[in-house]
């Protein structure tokens, strides 16, 4: 067979990637046109800049995501195929059969994989892990960073410096001490997920006491019910194969693996522990700074002479008011976070090293980038599109939320 | 002022101590010393080998107290072996009078920094010779990196909305969104690559550690300045717009001073506090930039003893990178509180 040439190739990855196609024409037809119900969210379709980085985002949302679902991709992106190493993008598929697709449309890398099906593959990799690690760490920020600002003293003194510690350390050299085999032997990420995990229930715990303490009914059913949920999941997520801590010198047993419906990969829960306390400090730091600003506002004053206990205030007076400036961040904060991640894969740390993600291939693909272009492009360029997108994203939000 | 300065120097020696404890507690935890063991003795090395050849080289022990002697407030371990001494403070085995003139206390308090176990020398000719290879490349980075952002942001900010400030805008965010190593490797690809065919620069910067020239400096020098360059821009032209709207300048307009000088001699002034300090907060950054980049463009200086001690479990090589990290953050922390009083007077910390 002849190898394809450039528009082929470019009319084959379109069609390949119809789906995604489909889901983003729908999303915005379905935007624009009950943009006026929508709020915030609604708003954004007003703006040329958000929209563009609105529609690059999702698309690498929903690429992940069908991705994931084997649906994208060409080939397995584990499995080598000889003769294919190297080759340049549109070259037929040595020795394909009936049920393989027929060409390697990005090329092969040095192992003889398909650059292709990896890019889709890598894009789930950042879909799965980025925006739960930015929530994560905007559920630690927020936790701490609304009793240092609105309470002062000593404990934003401590809570301060602490951020400040974490913040001096060059993030590179925090992930090298973190993420190696050696360290997750000793199962400091495990005791640092038992720790971090917690906020997320302590902020809905706490969300949900001060919204309803009036009303104990109401509360004793809601509390309850939702904490118990969020327990469960937090010991699931924290304990893997029936054990809390697991190593060779002791271990702490946690929940019985019947009840223990997913385990998390070691390699995973440390890049994402790692990933989510390199960003917290920088999140609390934020909280802390909108919450001095805000708690001298007259609605403040209202609620403390109306007598409302201090967590009401931060959290339901305080918090949504503060909204416009997060909401901004969480979308940098994603990108920064897609940034790390790729830093981590870039120098080889935490994720398996037949994986995927974007960071891990470019890595690979550097190595022989004065001959081969294509193993290292198409993931550099991957990387760039989604941080763009989440930064015009973020921009345009920012313009639209200034505007009320 | 005086008091502030001190306040800041006794917080900012806290953090170090603090810092430098976890890095020790770190790299000083079990699984790490018996990786350390294998790679300095051999890797077959039996459970009870590796506990002998740590204790034998000063592993053993409790954490406080070797943090203690690593910084040189405690004495520093001996031990007798049939060769003779060893010690902290004493080079290889040496006899019981010189062990008896060695000197009880050596850590980094006494100027000691330490033998790196990686490199076979002593970490500090190590850090010193590296340290100055990513000074000159910090400094390029800094010539070429300030003037331009600078010159960006105040272009753009000028006349907030024109092109020129859409098309400039979305160039630095273009280059925020672009870490170090998407564009180096862009970099790499279209400039140095033999199929594409522009071979302007050099795709390594080896060479550049003894003879640094446009040739094999730029491409590095550029990798780390854009990524810190759009944000710098964006924080100026935010602080020029503001400045541009404000009512001296429109008194000055009103009274007829060209737009030209409205800019130069009234503007410029005051929009460049703002981004004095965002500078200033960018070394952490660029202290990142410079690992990726040294790595990338396979540049020995200090991200690159990073990376390799980091790998080798390099304990007192690793302690003294931070160190040097963390003061370099921290005193750049320091300038920019200070210099933003002195820049603007409005502020004054009494």
């Amino acid at each position: 067979m002849e190898p394809l040439s450039t528009f082929e190739i470019a009319g084959r990855i379109i069609y390949q990637l119809s789906p995604v196609w489909f889901s983003l024409v729908i999303l915005y037809a379905a935007s624009i046109g009950f943009k006026r119900r929508l709020g915030l969210y609604g708003k954004l379709f007003d703006s040329p800049i958000g929209m563009i980085g609105f529609g690059l985002v999702m698309f690498w949302v929903f690429t992940g995501i069908y991705g994931a679902m084997d649906m994208i991709i060409t080939h397995d992106p584990l499995v080598q195929v000889s003769g294919m190493k190297n080759k340049v993008p549109g070259t037929p598929m040595n020795g394909a059969t009936e049920a393989d697709y027929p060409y390697y449309l990005l090329g092969g890398d040095n192992l003889a994989r398909d650059v292709f099906s990896r890019l889709v593959k890598g894009a789930w990799e950042v879909i799965k892990i980025a925006p739960m690690a930015a929530v994560f760490a905007f559920m630690v920020g927020i936790t701490l960073g609304l009793p240092a600002g609105y309470y002062g003293g000593r404990l934003d003194t401590t809570l301060s410096f602490a951020a400040n510690l974490i913040l001096a350390f060059p993030v590179i050299l925090l992930f090298y001490l973190l993420v190696t085999p050696e360290i997750v032997a000793t199962g400091v990420p495990n005791y640092m997920a038992i720790v971090l995990f917690i906020f997320p229930i302590v902020f809905v715990g706490v969300l949900l006491n001060s919204r309803y303490y009036t009303r104990p009914k109401v509360r004793n059913l809601v509390l309850p019910l939702v904490l118990g949920i969020i327990i469960w999941f937090y010991l699931q997520l924290v304990s893997n194969g029936g054990y809390l801590i697991n190593t060779p010198a002791y271990s702490i047993p946690g929940l019985p693996r019947v009840m223990d419906m997913f385990d998390i990969p070691g390699g995973i829960l440390v890049v994402f522990v790692s990933v989510v306390f390199v960003n917290s400090p920088t999140v609390f730091r934020i909280v802390r700074g909108l919450t001095l600003d805000i708690k001298t506002r007259d609605y403040v004053a209202a609620a403390q002479t109306r007598g409302e206990g201090p967590w009401y205030i931060m959290l339901w007076e305080i918090l949504p008011n503060a909204r416009g400036p997060l909401i901004v961040d969480f979308c940098l904060r994603i990108g920064y976070t897609t940034i790390l991640l790729g830093t981590l894969g870039f120098f080889g740390l935490g994720l398996p090293p037949e994986s995927p993600d974007w960071g891990s291939t470019i890595n690979d693909g550097r190595k022989l980038l004065s001959i081969y272009l294509h193993p290292a492009l198409p993931p550099a360029f991957a990387l760039l599109t989604l941080v763009l997108g989440l930064n015009l994203l973020a921009d345009g939000l920012r313009e639209e939320s200034l505007k009320d | 002022m005086g008091l502030f300065i001190l306040r800041r120097s006794g917080v900012m020696l806290l953090t170090a101590l603090c810092l430098t404890f976890i890095v020790f507690f770190l790299t000083n935890l079990y699984p790490n010393l018996e990786k350390l063991a294998k790679t300095q003795g051999n890797f077959r090395m039996s459970d009870e080998a590796v506990a002998s050849w740590l204790d034998a080289n000063g592993y053993g022990g409790s954490m406080v107290s070797k943090y203690g002697q690593w910084l040189g407030v405690l004495p520093g371990w001996t031990r007798e072996t049939e060769k003779g001494f060893t010690g902290r403070c004493m080079t290889g085995a040496v006899s019981a009078e010189e062990a008896a003139e060695a000197p009880t206390f050596c850590g980094i308090l006494q100027g000691d920094w330490g033998y790196s176990t990686r490199f076979k020398d002593e970490v500090s000719t190590i850090i010193a010779e590296r340290l100055g290879n990513t000074g000159r490349l910090m400094f390029w980075v800094l010539v070429l990196m300030v003037p331009s952002a600078l010159i960006i942001g105040v272009l753009a900010g000028m006349r907030e909305g024109s092109v020129t400030d859409r098309s400039l805008s979305t160039a630095s965010i273009l280059t925020t969104a672009t870490p170090e190593y998407v564009s180096g490797v862009i970099f790499i690809a279209v400039f140095t690559s033999s199929t594409v065919g522009l071979k302007w620069f050099k795709g390594t910067a080896t060479s550049a550690m003894d003879n640094p020239n446009f040739e094999n400096f730029f491409l590095p020098v550029l990798t780390i300045a854009l990524y810190g360059m759009g944000y710098i821009a964006r924080m100026t032209r935010a602080s020029m717009t503001e400045v541009m709207t404000a009512q001296y300048i429109r008194t000055a307009r009103l009274k007829g001073v060209s737009f030209h000088n409205i800019v130069l001699k009234h503007a410029l002034r005051n929009a460049l506090i703002a981004p004095f300090t965002v500078i200033m907060l960018q070394f952490p950054w660029l202290l990142n930039g410079v690992v990726i980049v040294e790595t990338l463009f396979n540049y020995k200086g200090f991200g690159w003893i990073l990376v390799e001690a980091a790998g080798n479990n390099d304990i007192e090589l690793l302690l003294a990178v931070s160190v040097v990290s963390v003061f370099v953050v921290l005193i750049t922390q320091l300038i920019s509180d200070i210099g933003y009083v002195y820049l603007n007077p409005r502020i004054r910390i009494s």
